[in-house]
């Protein structure tokens, strides 16, 4: 690269690091002060673009910018006030649940809003041009774009540091508890920090419109890139953000420029392990503070006798269903079983353990992966390739869990997706091993398995017998020995528990556990590919543990089935039926929080 | 002959007689602007073949963009539905996923708008057929251009995934072949959706290439163009755009449109072919909106189906993939035909260069390439099916 082209792409990653900072510098704020990991970010930024474009071409592109900030806002704080006020008390990532179903319902309204095209914004008036620089063009808007960014910068820190709403904010980042003591009113400190931090995705989205058009796939895009920046900056620091969005910016420009542009997809994630690896809390963030009193664990009950009974019948029932003349209830229930496994998998590590993971999918996919593998290329058989996918779980989770048991909370929940990111971008560009983003086909079981009906069997027999595994490790000595670790790591290391050792153990099995049901999925559909191991997959795990319930035993299997039933039937009967996804989450998130509570 | 054909499809009524059960599957909600035609070009011709005594009932259904689900989806509508054929699919890895599944199954699949040429090739099996023209054909209806240049520097840019990747392969090899002693001076390879347009654009500018190769499309599409407008990338270079001529695509960028692009595409205003015309009026009339890709797209596949059993006499699988073999039959492009060596239909695209009328942007000099022209060697197919 010449010189010029170095200070170019420099420019470029700054540019690009200014609209990054709006989005994460929100989202940071929202999580420093009301500890909601919001999804729904990417999706107010989103809308931030929508309502600028459509606004710009009736008001002009000026008074657009600020007003479409505005309504995202007004948004922001009518979600605040109708839903996530209702939730603050219901167990830990709950409220994920609530903003990831917002997800879904935010994105097919667009649709329906906007139609289903991309729109292109106008360019901004008065910035439509380049300025020349070391003899190339290079747009004004960016220009601007880079002075934007720590203008805002500047205005929050001041806001923060220097004004009383500051304080009180600062306060709540620090310790909730202490602060309501103090008779700060919670409630419209909330609201208002909903509201600003939803204004600056809205301004971030507006200010993205003369560089990028308005399109429905731009929320999970940016969601995932704004968690990023939020975490190597270090959760709740908004100094830390802009650090790490510049950081972030100028890599990427630079993968460009060096030639190195297929690095892109996976050089975030790098930065971020690297980071949490090195600097446990971000680049310039606080241990966090511990939130008291909003849910009291209460032990985990064995399966009553009437429950055993029940679950008893069920599984009579379950090797009864073959019988019935429509074969589709035996592939969808294939699917439903070893979703419970998966769902059942993550429980492991989030109920018993206390650790949420982001990335299962990463052991899930590379079981099915190694699997196909084995399968494809050493032709083994199916039985032998299912122990080949669980066994290559097993040590991708040793390895990944052996950094993530060093961490905890929403730092080791990023890590292991920082893990999965790296896993998923190496499967998507390695074509000659895994086939690159088409994936594998032909792996079908062997014949005495390839019959619908056959394949079920083996399924109901493999799940079953693991998730019965699972559930009886949570009352033996290990899992007694995870809980505690989980509720009192100084108690439990006290009594000789190796914590770290316990929770590394748990992060194996849960891993391999994931695997065969990765691999089992394999060969059931015949086919896979990168899709098996990306973000929207572990979510889809949260999803089904939450909804099920974290702190229940068989909650997770439940949940499990009761999203891939939902998926199927509403997929089929719905027009609209992500966002009709979306509701029903809202309505069990509700129903279980008032009926737990 | 193609007037003979097209007045059977028009007037002969009981020429469907067949009763054929289609059961579709796409992504309707991962690729809206390109899907939403397609089922309405789709339900036109279902409409037309009822309408002519014909006996077609068309499912739908949303794979949600994702292999695993478009499998379960597409069990469901072999085994409970009991389609006679499965039709459909938008992206890549789906396509192979479902076309693996109908192999499996033994049920015929009309894969109607993914574009990887392993679909018909490398995993190419006897119950999938493909409808659009594959990557590899519509680079090669644009390599011929491209040579005519005599630019010695390229530069190429594409999402990285399969399509782009097959794209600028077959672009280099193809290009090399009628033009030796080209260079190759830069890559980008951005992430599908998440192109960082001003850094790609300058990296693009600093190999000082004569003329750049892209397989953009849709949201990358448009911030490449117009960074590259702003920063003045393309005054001097000329571009190679795969499918930037279609409305779905072309249509988003409005005053943007770069002047001169090489692009393969639907000048959906301008084709004044009777059998065009006839579509694009009927097309027009049901729905008040203009035809796009996509569009032509589900009304093609939905006769495909057709013809095909009226050929057969029969909704029989095994009838039916003998019956699309080698089928031929009119389409709004005109004639093609099923290719019996792969499966692939000849229905090829057009190729043009973008240009600016009203704000809006349009293609000119544009001509049809006929997808039977732009193949490999049969020999080289054979290989590549392993059959």
């Amino acid at each position: 690269m010449s010189s010029s082209a170095v200070l170019l792409q420099f420019l470029n990653g700054l540019a690009g690091a200014s609209s990054l900072f709006l989005v994460a510098a929100g989202l940071s704020l929202i999580f420093g002060v009301s500890r909601i990991v919001n999804f729904a970010h990417g999706s107010l930024y989103m809308l931030g673009m929508y309502v600028a474009v459509w606004l710009a071409s009736r008001i002009g592109f000026w008074a657009a910018v600020p007003l479409a900030a505005l309504a995202v806002a007004a948004l922001g704080a009518g979600i605040e006030l109708l839903l996530l006020r209702r939730i603050y008390r219901a167990p830990e990532l709950l409220q994920l649940l609530a903003t990831f179903a917002l997800v879904l319902i935010i994105r097919d309204f667009a649709l329906w809003a906007w139609g289903p095209e991309d729109l292109l914004g106008p360019r901004a008036p008065g910035f439509a041009g380049a300025v020349e620089i070391a003899g190339r063009g290079f747009p004004q808007y960016d220009l601007l774009l880079i002075v934007l960014g720590p203008l805002v910068f500047g205005a929050l820190h001041l806001a923060l540091t220097r004004t009383r709403w500051g304080v009180l904010v600062r306060a709540a980042t620090q310790d909730r508890e202490m602060a309501g003591a103090l008779g700060v009113n919670q409630r419209w400190l909330f609201t208002g920090v909903f509201a600003i931090g939803a204004a600056l995705a809205g301004l971030g989205g507006a200010l993205a419109i003369p560089r990028e058009p308005a399109s429905l796939a731009v929320d999970l895009a940016l969601i995932s890139d704004a968690f990023v920046v939020v975490v190597v900056g270090g959760l709740g620091s908004i100094p830390g953000a802009f650090v790490a969005a510049v950081l972030i910016g100028v890599i990427k420009a630079f993968c460009i420029g060096l030639g190195y542009s297929k690095a892109t997809l996976v050089a975030e994630f790098v930065v971020m392990a690297a980071v949490l690896v090195l600097r446990p809390w971000g680049l310039l963030g606080r241990p966090q503070g511990e939130v008291r009193g909003t849910w009291i664990e209460i032990p985990l009950g064995r399966i009553s006798r009437r429950g055993a009974i029940a679950i008893g019948l069920l599984v009579l029932l379950l090797a009864a269903l073959p019988s019935l003349p429509d074969q589709y209830a035996l592939v969808l229930a294939t699917e439903m079983l070893v979703f419970a496994l998966f769902a059942a998998s993550l429980h492991l590590l989030m109920g018993a353990g206390g650790m949420a993971s982001f990335g299962h999918a990463a052991y899930f996919g590379v079981g099915a992966y190694a699997a196909a593998l084995i399968f494809l290329k050493l032709h083994w058989s199916t039985g032998s390739s299912l122990f080949a996918g669980w066994g290559a779980s097993a040590l991708a989770a040793a390895i990944f869990g052996w950094f993530c048991v060093r961490l905890s909370g929403v730092y080791l929940a990023m890590l292991t997706l920082a893990f999965a990111q790296i896993v998923w971008s190496t499967v998507f560009q390695w074509d000659a091993v895994t086939g690159g983003s088409n994936g594998l086909v032909g792996i079908w079981p062997d014949a005495w398995l390839a019959s619908r009906a056959a394949y079920y069997y083996l399924v109901l027999m493999v799940c079953g017998y693991a998730i019965f595994v699972l559930w009886r490790m949570a009352h033996t000595p290990f899992g007694y020995a995870l809980r505690a670790s989980r509720d009192s790591p100084v108690r439990a290391s006290a009594l000789g528990i190796n914590v770290r050792a316990t929770q590394w153990e748990a992060f194996i099995i849960a891993g391999s556990t994931a695997g065969v049901a990765g691999a089992l999925f394999a060969f059931s559909k015949g086919s896979i590919s990168p899709e098996t191991l990306s973000v929207q997959r572990s979510v889809d795990g949260l999803v089904m543990v939450l909804l099920g319930g974290v702190h229940t035993l068989t909650g997770p299997v439940w949940g499990a089935v009761a999203f891939t039933w939902l998926q199927d039937t509403m997929a089929r009967s719905v027009e609209y039926w992500r966002a009709g996804i979306g509701a029903a989450i809202l309505v069990l998130v509700f129903a279980r929080w008032r009926f737990s509570a | 002959m193609i007037r003979t054909l097209l007045i059977l499809l028009t007037f002969s009524s009981s020429a469907f007689g067949q009763l054929i059960k289609i059961g579709e599957l796409n992504s309707y909600k991962v690729f809206p602007a390109f899907l939403e035609p397609y089922k309405k070009g789709m339900e036109l011709a279902v409409e037309e073949i009822n309408a002519a005594g014909g006996k077609i009932e068309l499912l739908t259904r949303d794979d949600g963009g994702t292999p695993g689900d478009a499998v379960r989806v597409a069990e469901e509508l072999i085994s409970r539905e009991r389609v006679n054929l499965l039709m459909g699919t938008f992206a890549s890895n789906v396509g192979l996923a479902v076309s693996n599944l109908a192999a499996q199954r033994k049920v015929l699949f009309l894969a109607s708008e993914p574009l990887t040429d392993k679909i018909v090739w490398e995993n190419g099996n006897r119950y999938t057929f493909r409808l659009r023209p594959s990557t590899y054909m519509q680079v090669a209806m644009l390599v011929p251009e491209a040579a005519k240049l005599k630019k010695k520097r390229w530069a190429i840019v594409y999402p990285n995934y399969e399509y782009g990747q097959s794209a600028a392969a077959s672009f280099k090899k193809l290009l090399t072949q009628a033009q030796p002693g080209v260079e190759f001076v830069g890559e980008q390879a951005p992430a599908l959706g998440k192109i960082d347009a001003g850094a790609v654009v300058q990296a693009l500018a600093d190999a000082k290439p004569d003329a750049i190769f892209s397989a953009l499309f849709a949201a990358d599409l448009q911030k490449f163009v117009r960074e590259g407008n702003t920063r003045g990338l393309f005054h001097k270079t000329s571009v190679f755009n795969l499918l930037a001529g279609e409305p779905e695509y072309l249509d988003t960028l409005k005053d943007e449109t770069p002047d001169g692009w090489w692009v393969t595409g639907y000048p959906w205003s301008e084709i004044n072919t009777p059998e065009h015309r006839r579509f694009r009026d009927a097309y027009q009339k049901r729905w008040n909106d203009y035809p796009r890709q996509g569009s032509v797209v589900g009304y093609t596949a939905v006769y495909a189906a057709a013809e095909a059993a009226r050929k057969a006499k029969s909704a029989d699988t095994e009838k039916l993939v003998a019956a699309l073999k080698g089928l031929q039959m009119a389409t709004p492009f005109g004639a093609i035909q099923w290719r019996a060596i792969d499966n692939q239909s000849t229905m090829g695209a057009y190729v043009g260069q973008l240009a600016k009328k009203d704000g809006k942007g349009v293609m000119v000099n544009w001509r049809y390439a006929d997808g039977a022209k732009f193949q490999p060697a049969d020999e080289e197919i054979r290989k590549l099916r392993k059959e």
